[in-house]
């Protein structure tokens, strides 16, 4: 704690920060660019000039970057003193003598942070009369504009992508007042989080490609607080709208879990919901084609279709939310609700709900894993099955320079200085993946090896840390010699971390992690367990403890069931084609889904069902965080004809006629309220946010910025005479303008708050004026309530014992492995067309040596015979990947379904 | 008596206004009318005039509006909305532009707003229409050939985004885009 005085003023602070943050946090305005609470300080932009002064009779002073200056105890300062004004407003003309005249045809104009600055400086007019110097720009992508000359050199880009997120094909060239921040040469930029340039550089330089062409103003957007659905991460976000489309995704503040940073598939891969071929009606099959109808009969229709069946069965969905899946479970029944992962990653995900749920781990949030020192990550390929925890390890690694600087008291945010420092040291990084993975160049050791290998390399490092846990035999020289270096670093650190989960689609990875972590906790470490499960709401559904979609699928097939209503899953990412065909054919099928699946194509009634865009909803994310996403907007506004409504909802009527009983749930928290009610192992999940009835001052809380323009001539085109705006009785938000907007201490819930915005501060550093403290928490806590919290010494003495057989290859065979894609690999976001574009084509996966072994070269054909079915696909060569095994890119468009674990045989295509 | 005297003297005056009223009201028929016989004869209104609304054209023909949305955000009754799209060249423009008159109050902060000089309003005020929802206009209706009030002003000759025909470093009091490779200052 220290004191400082600030214009006369006395405040309580942490000493341990710099001034500019300190005052921030205080919510005194002090202009600034370089500095970022991620980044930390350089110094370089000026812009945070304020007057120092040695005691309080120092009346001269002198002007310091606040952002270099420690606020220790006894700092007298003036923001407000003549000189430092003067100073400040010096600085912004000079960054602007190059600036180009822009700001109408910039896609930064509205939430633009030069701009935010340069009016709180006052600089209003051009003096400088010469020449502006010009940039050529790049090609970026599909995701990232360029646009150069708006560049004030502030280093935050290069600071965020090189030092941050770890990239390195963004730099900065030239010299002097040259300088160019961009790639050596155009090209696609390569790390999966340089979406989050566009809110990190504070000007117009890097910008938002998908939402270019159907650009809107930040303040012309409605907004509601969100979820990406991409994984299992949970990310917080907030989706903006206009004209009933889904226009930009940007990070909404959380505290635990993304704070700042999204991945580009959650930022880009919005696109699913603006598809044309959206069901936006109820449909019914009329002689092999879908028909329109009106709701009422559609849901009559699909009730008598369910009527005439003999046994009626549920399949749920990991990607809808618990209060549909809940929905779907109380039509038809517990007994007949069905799991909707595949049946082998259902075991998985329910394996990693139970160790997580028992209360007997630690479960780190993104910012707990940030915090760890050393960290082992066994079999999962984060960077493309959870990002953002990705993202997160690369913070484990980079710690280390902390640690080091602490030791010789230098603060944290001193960036250049703990750069130097550090060096090259890092915290230790263990991974064991099946193929290489973009986090290698942090790893102090890799370990590549087929599922089976790194379930025994998990086992035997939890037997050296703890003799009691079973032991590995059979190990090589090599792999010994890892084990001792794994646990002899995880036993090192302060706050071990493990990584895990179901990627690899073996079972006894997971007890292999969870081994690890019980051997930890033996040895009295605080250590963390991540578990990654598939999609957004696999831990919710895992959690209902649902039958596996095996059984549904013999049921139909066989005939003891004859009726299926499938809620928002393709069952044909689900299992092979020809099991899901013998299931759906002779059974009557009923779909609510937001997408055109091949198993809607299937469906007699297809139910509109809405996406995380129009309807509520809560979802469980991998540490068991329950969070709400709220309706962004409503599609009837523009187009009365649609019918888009949750799915729950949908459900609940087709209940009201199948089983003759009054509607039970006339409002989401009705449905919410009933599933937690039905499911202790959901208790908490109503407090994921406030309810329907909550108020400030007797307001809602608007969707729309107080600058929302075109309210009167936005549906003119349809009609002249306004309607009334559309009613939310959901929720505590309005789908207007109007309602609260405060920023003031006691100001809205954290899962309320729909965009970022506060008096002055348009950019997404208004952040700054919802947290605790900048770069901390939300006041009030982050959104989302943890369903399970570990008990305190609650740790479990036994060990899962289970040690697979090592992987031996087998001349001929080949065991399926699951390769991992951020873009293409997760259903909803290939949907959209700037991730399609980024999304490999099928392939099949071998190493060079094996590949030889068949007497075939990179992208020749392969026939693999998979899941029954004969497909033929080019070959790509993976240098990295385990001898024996092949490897098959999940989920990825064009690829039929997989088990990984199964033996195929491959053959070379001869050519004709 | 003193009542009887004070009332006499408030007859006179009073009828002494009368008839002085009667004089000035018959005078009129001797002056030149401030009436005009509307819609026959057009009155003059001049031309900063606040009427109906025009988009207009920079002096190369070119559509001036960028879609930049800052008239659709000071409009105080909300009746602008736009959608902003891109030529191939990257030049900014309305891919609708849409004015609900029926709403608009004619107050001028759009055309003060608008960066380009694009949207501006014009003397004509005869907006009277049956049906309100014809008082909607969409860009076809709003978009004029002319330059309007401002015939110079040309906002991309300004701005450095780069257009066909107009590279980086060509705009305004620019110069030639910096040789990154080279290590001169
Ligand atoms: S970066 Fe900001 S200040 Fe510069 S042109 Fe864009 S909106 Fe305007
Ligand atoms: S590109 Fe943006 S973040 Fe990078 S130096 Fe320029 S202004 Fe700063
Ligand atoms: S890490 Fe997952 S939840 Fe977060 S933004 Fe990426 S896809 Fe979305
Ligand atoms: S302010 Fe001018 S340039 Fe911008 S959208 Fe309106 S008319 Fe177009
Ligand atoms: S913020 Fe302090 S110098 Fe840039």
């Amino acid at each position: 704690m220290a004191i400082i005085h600030v214009d006369g003023k006395q405040y309580e602070v942490d000493g341990g920060d710099n001034l500019l943050h300190a005052c921030l946090s205080l919510g005194l305005d002090i202009p600034y660019f370089c500095w970022h609470p991620e980044l930390g300080s350089v110094g370089a932009c000026r812009q945070c000039a304020v007057k120092a002064y040695r005691d309080a009779n120092d009346k001269q002073g002198r002007i310091v970057m606040s952002c270099m200056t420690p606020s220790t105890d006894g700092t007298y300062i003036s923001i407000g003193d003549e000189e430092s004004k003067a100073f400040r407003a010096s600085v912004v003309e000079w960054l602007m003598t190059n600036h180009p005249h822009d700001c109408p045809v910039c896609e930064e104009g509205g939430h633009c942070h030069l701009q935010d600055m340069t009016v709180m400086t006052g600089h209003a007019t051009r003096r400088y009369r010469f020449t502006k110097r010009t940039h050529q720009n790049q090609y970026l992508g599909p995701f990232i504009n360029h646009e150069m000359n708006r560049c004030i050199s502030c280093y935050r880009c290069t600071r965020y992508y090189k030092d941050y997120a770890g990239g390195t094909d963004l730099g900065v060239y030239g010299t002097a007042s040259n300088v160019y921040f961009g790639r050596e040469t155009d090209g696609i930029l390569e790390s999966e989080f340089s979406g989050n340039l566009t809110e990190v550089c504070p000007t117009g330089v890097f910008t938002d490609k998908t939402h270019g062409d159907r650009y809107n103003r930040k303040w012309d957007m409605q907004f509601a607080p969100s979820i990406c659905q991409g994984c299992a991460v949970g990310c917080n976000t907030s989706p903006g709208e206009r004209y009933g489309e889904i226009r930009r995704i940007e990070n909404r503040y959380n505290g635990a879990v993304n704070h700042y940073f999204l991945c580009d598939r959650g930022r880009f891969g919005y696109g699913f919901v603006n598809r044309k071929d959206r069901p936006r009606q109820p449909l019914v099959k009329r002689d092999g084609s879908f028909v329109a109808l009106p709701p009422d009969e559609a849901v009559l229709h699909a009730a008598n279709l369910l009527k005439s069946a003999k046994r009626v069965i549920g399949i749920g969905s990991p990607r809808a939310s618990l209060e549909a899946n809940f929905a779907l479970r109380t039509l038809v029944g517990a007994e007949n609700f069905f799991d909707g992962h595949s049946a082998a990653e259902g075991k998985l995900v329910q394996k990693a709900a139970k160790i997580l749920s028992e209360g007997h781990v630690r479960i780190p949030s993104l910012r707990v894993i940030e915090q760890a020192d050393a960290a082992f990550v066994l079999g999962e390929d984060v960077t493309n099955t959870a990002p953002r925890i990705a993202l997160a390890l690369r913070q484990t690694a980079r710690g280390r320079q902390t640690t080091l600087a602490r030791d010789k008291h230098i603060a944290e945010w001193q960036a250049a200085a703990l750069a130097d420092i550090g060096q090259h040291e890092k915290n230790p990084l263990y991974v064991a993946s099946v193929d290489a993975t973009r986090i290698d160049d942090i790893a102090a050791q890799t370990y590549r090896a087929a599922p089976e290998d790194i379930a025994r390399l998990g086992f035997a490092v939890a037997h050296a840390i703890d003799a009691t846990a079973p032991a590995v035999s059979g190990l090589d020289e090599a792999s010994t010699a890892l084990v001792k270096t794994i646990a002899d670093g995880l036993l090192a650190a302060d706050k071990p971390l493990v990584v895990s989960g179901t990627g690899t689609g073996l079972e006894s990875v997971i007890d292999a992690a969870a081994n690890v972590v019980r051997a930890l906790q033996a040895k009295g470490k605080h250590v963390e367990l991540s578990l990654v499960v598939p999609e957004v709401n696999s831990m919710g559904l895992a959690l209902m403890q649902a039958a596996g979609l095996d059984q549904a699928l013999e049921a139909l097939k066989s005939g003891a069931a004859d009726a299926v209503v499938v809620v928002e899953n393709d069952l044909y990412r689900r299992a092979g084609k020809a099991l899901v065909d013998a299931a759906l054919k002779n059974a009557k099928v009923v779909v609510a889904d937001h997408q055109m699946t091949d198993t809607a194509q299937q469906a007699e009634v297809v139910l509109s069902a809405a996406s995380f865009a129009e309807g509520d909803g809560t979802v469980v994310n991998n540490e068991g965080r329950a969070q709400r996403y709220f309706q962004v907007y409503d599609a009837t506004y523009y187009d009365p004809k649609v019918t888009i409504r949750e799915a729950w909802y949908w459900l609940n009527d087709l209940r009201a006629q199948y089983s003759n009983v009054a509607s039970e749930w006339k409002h989401f928290d009705d449905v919410s309220i009933a599933c937690e009610q039905a499911l202790p192992q959901l208790n908490g999940m109503v407090k994921a946010a406030p309810n329907a009835q909550f108020r400030m001052h007797g307001l809602k809380v608007a969707r729309e910025p107080h600058r929302y323009s075109g309210r009167t001539a936005m549906r003119a085109n349809i009609s002249v005479h306004e309607p009334r705006a559309s009613q939310d009785a959901d929720t505590a938000l309005a789908f207007s303008m109007e309602g609260h907007h405060g920023t003031e201490a006691g100001d809205r819930p954290s899962a309320l708050i729909p965009f970022a915005w506060a008096p002055g501060w348009n950019s997404p550093q208004s952040w700054n004026k919802f947290q605790d403290e900048v770069g901390g928490h939300l006041r009030g806590g982050d959104a989302g309530v943890r369903l399970f919290e570990p008990q305190a010494h609650a740790a479990v003495k036994t060990y899962f014992d289970a040690i697979p057989a090592a992987f031996t290859a087998k001349a001929g065979e080949w065991r399926t492995v699951n390769l991992h894609h951020i873009f293409g690999g997760e259903e909803l976001s290939a949907r959209a067309a700037p991730v399609a574009e980024r999304a490999p084509k099928p392939y099949v996966g071998l190493n060079p040596a094996d590949a030889d072994s068949l007497g075939i070269g990179a992208n020749m054909l392969i026939d693999v015979a998979l899941a029954g079915s004969a497909v033929r696909l080019p070959l790509r060569l993976l240098p990295t990947l385990p001898r024996g095994t092949v490897g098959l890119p999940l989920g990825v468009e064009g690829m039929a379904y997989a088990e990984a674990g199964a033996t195929i045989k491959l053959s070379r295509v001869n050519a004709a | 008596m003193k009542d009887f005297f004070a009332k006499l003297v408030a007859i006179f005056i009073g009828i002494y206004t009368n008839l002085r009223s009667m004089v000035m009201v018959a005078s009129h028929t001797f002056r030149k009318r401030d009436t005009i016989q509307y819609p026959e004869v057009k009155p003059y209104v001049p031309p900063r005039y606040r009427g109906r609304i025009v988009l207009t054209r920079d002096p190369d023909g070119e559509e001036r509006c960028v879609a930049c949305n800052l008239c659709a955000a000071a409009c105080p009754v909300g009746c602008i909305s736009l959608q902003k799209a891109e030529q191939d060249d990257g030049r900014w423009y309305p891919e609708f532009f849409r004015i609900n008159f029926s709403r608009c109050i004619f107050c001028g902060l759009c055309e003060e707003a608008c960066p380009t000089n694009a949207i501006q309003l014009t003397p004509d005020f005869e907006l009277g229409e049956y049906r309100r929802q014809d008082l909607v206009y969409e860009k076809e209706h709003l978009l004029i050939s002319g330059t309007g009030k401002y015939p110079d002003y040309n906002f991309y000759r300004i701005a450095g985004l780069s257009i066909a025909g107009k590279p980086k470093g060509a705009a305004k009091n620019e110069a030639k885009p910096v040789d990154v490779k080279s290590l001169l200052p």
